[in-house]
């Protein structure tokens, strides 16, 4: 455990926030170009994942536990908006046989 | 400390390719693996809980989720609509200027102070449980409020309507 405690040392705090900016940008360009709703979602798991490592990267960085704690709070409705969202996708794909995410443009002005 | 930008690359590598790869099940696998590299970097910021929770609730239960909604939806087949590739590389377009403008702020904001991990025993559970329980203790039992409210969602959305309404 004290290897990796000293492993970490050193490390800026702009590359984890870098890093963090990346992977949201790859979760936002994944919504922009599927059009598989399914995809979609998963992409924005990867967006809610990106802000994750970044609340636990702060909190290490100024020793406050109540950053891993919102990361906590933030995985619990995460799974929630999992369940309720493959929940729409199914009904969604019994009514109309597809998930193409622009047959549902009824909304749309 | 090399071993930070080896699993960064790693991240970035596989996300990539969750959202590039054609098959939908091949990229819920790319999914799994990309959640398995930021249990890693939660490991190296001593974050044990957090990793031990990301592990099983991401890596276990909503990957489960997703590859089981894939395969009852019998989507596992490469016939999936694509967009033009007009649209993708606007999308792309407009995702780097969004990574251009982040980044350019985080570098006005000069926060490049290295990370020491000033409380090593931060991310143990003990310490979260007291946090969790004494300074949370309302949003944690809301948060059950939520999953139960989830729960009954999801059962009525998913269900089959009965034909005599």
């Amino acid at each position: 455990m004290e290897a990796i405690i000293q492993d970490i040392q050193g490390i800026p705090l702009n590359h984890y926030i870098l890093l963090s900016s990346i992977i949201f940008t790859i979760g936002v360009i994944g919504v922009l170009i599927r059009r598989n709703v399914i995809i979609i979602m998963m992409s924005i798991e990867l967006m809610l994942n990106a802000v994750n490592l970044l609340l636990a990267a702060f909190s290490a960085y100024h020793g406050d536990a109540s950053g891993q704690v919102f990361v906590f709070f933030i995985m619990a409705l995460a799974a929630a908006e999992v369940a309720v969202g493959l929940a729409i996708i199914v009904m969604v794909y019994r009514n109309t046989k597809s998930i193409d995410i622009n047959l549902l443009n009824k909304l749309k002005w | 400390m090399s071993l930070f930008y080896f699993i960064a690359f790693l991240s970035i590598f596989f996300a990539v390719m969750v959202i590039t790869t054609k098959n939908p099940v091949h990229s819920v696998l790319y999914l799994v693996i990309t959640f398995f590299t930021f249990t890693v970097h939660y490991i190296l910021l001593n974050a044990q809980f957090l990793a031990v929770v990301n592990f099983i609730v991401y890596m276990g239960a909503i990957m489960v989720l997703f590859l089981f909604v894939l395969m009852l939806l019998n989507l596992n087949k490469e016939t999936e609509p694509m967009k033009s590739v007009l649209v993708k590389a606007i999308g792309t377009i407009a995702g780097m200027c969004l990574l251009v403008t982040i980044a350019g702020s985080v570098k006005v904001l000069e926060v490049s102070n290295p990370v020491v991990l000033k409380n090593p025993e931060i991310g143990l559970v003990d310490n979260l449980g007291k946090v969790l329980f004494k300074e949370f203790l309302l949003p944690f039992e809301i948060s059950s409020i939520l999953l139960l409210t989830a729960m009954v969602g999801a059962v009525l959305l998913a269900k089959k309507e009965p034909k005599d309404i």
